[in-house]
């Protein structure tokens, strides 16, 4: 039976999120901001900085089970990931390492939120995604990584290359998956090739359900806690088989026909 | 341009316990309120929006005359109004307390 009542998981923040996806009470922020390790780089920048630079990382139990749920903000600039958030996520995810190593597995959430990396942090962003990258990928050999991405910003940039690494991509619909943003595809190749203030375009082409439908996500599921911690439980107790870390040859348009048929396996 | 501003405030409630409200986003704020060990009120604003320094010392006057509480307040402000700051006090206060 379809609920009558839903507790929307969008309109919380990121701390609220985290908490609720862990069990009532086990919530145990890691870092909170009066650890004050916001961004260093944003004042000198004249943009006002975040105590938490945008990402909680909380550690407590799902279902019982040791949990750590990392959430980015997707108010605090866009969620953007700068050198302190980025370091928080890839902290997290080696802490869980080392916890498996020592008989402690402990199941990563990654709710992430964000536009990608911060530009006014561009290389230190850069370098912190290929170590939540890195660290990702050592985790999902030991044990599912599961991403929910269910904020109301989504993710794209850089960190939907960590999502797609993930073991399993739970979506809403009314989040987004890509690599470059409306405004950037509008930037880069015109308006006649998107036009970023085109909201249903913008949802057909990168918005969860068609994320869902191009099998890029494992699961899409309504903006409610109580589906979306489900739906979480589930992709841990049955991940999807992992594909390949290098994607098959896409073929390069230079080549001639046959080679081109050649590179594609097929006789002419 | 930041603005940072500090204010001081005569106080002498004790409060229990620090709170952490809001976040740094359009319209917002994050408050960070923990107890002082002094009978003050020591608060630091940072700001994105310059030349409110007076309005910043009417709300927080107005706050600390209703609450006398000897705190250590530090306010990241990305624009908001006087009515959300002053929300925002209230509502650390409360889970302070």
């Amino acid at each position: 039976m379809t609920p009558f009542l839903t507790e929307s998981f969008a309109e919380r923040g990121a701390r609220e999120r985290a908490r609720a996806l862990l069990d009532p009470a086990s919530f145990r922020e890691l870092l909170d901001p009066f650890a004050r390790i916001a961004s260093p780089y944003l004042a000198a920048q004249d943009v006002v900085p975040q105590a938490d630079d945008g990402v909680v990382v909380a550690r407590g139990t799902l279902g019982n089970r040791r949990a750590c749920v990392v959430a980015s903000d997707g108010r605090f600039l866009g969620g953007s990931i700068g050198e302190i958030g980025g370091a928080k996520i890839a902290g997290a995810l080696e802490l869980a390492r080392r916890d498996f190593e020592d008989g402690r597995p402990t199941r990563v959430v990654l709710a992430l939120d964000t536009g990608g990396i911060r530009l006014q942090e561009a290389n230190l962003g850069i370098l912190a995604v290929t170590e939540i990258c890195d660290a990702i990928v050592a985790l999902r050999e030991r044990m599912p990584v599961v991403a929910v991405i269910a904020g109301r910003v989504g993710v794209y940039g850089g960190l939907s290359l960590s999502t797609a690494l993930c073991s399993a991509i739970i979506v809403s619909e009314g989040a987004r998956i890509g690599l470059n943003g409306p405004d950037v595809v509008e930037t880069e190749s015109g308006i006649e090739e998107m036009d970023s203030s085109d909201r249903p375009l913008i949802w057909r082409v990168t918005g969860g359900r068609r994320r869902f439908e191009q099998d890029f996500t494992t699961e899409l599921v309504a903006d409610d806690v109580g589906a979306i911690r489900a739906a979480v439980e589930r992709a841990f107790e049955r991940p999807r088989p992992l594909g390949p870390l290098v994607p098959p040859p896409f073929p390069d348009p230079r080549l001639e026909r046959d080679a081109f048929l050649h590179a594609m396996e097929i006789q002419p | 341009m930041i603005e940072t501003l500090s204010y001081e405030f005569a106080a002498n409630e004790p409060v229990a316990n620090r709170a952490h409200v809001g976040v740094v986003a359009s319209g917002n704020c994050e408050v960070l309120l923990e107890p002082a060990a002094d009978g003050r009120a020591s608060i630091v604003v940072r700001t994105s929006v310059t030349g409110f320094d007076r309005t910043w010392q009417a709300v927080l006057a107005r706050f600390f005359a209703r609450n006398p509480v000897a705190v250590q307040i530090e306010i990241n402000d990305f624009g908001a109004t006087p009515a959300v700051v002053a929300l925002r006090l209230e509502q650390a206060l409360e889970y302070a307390r």
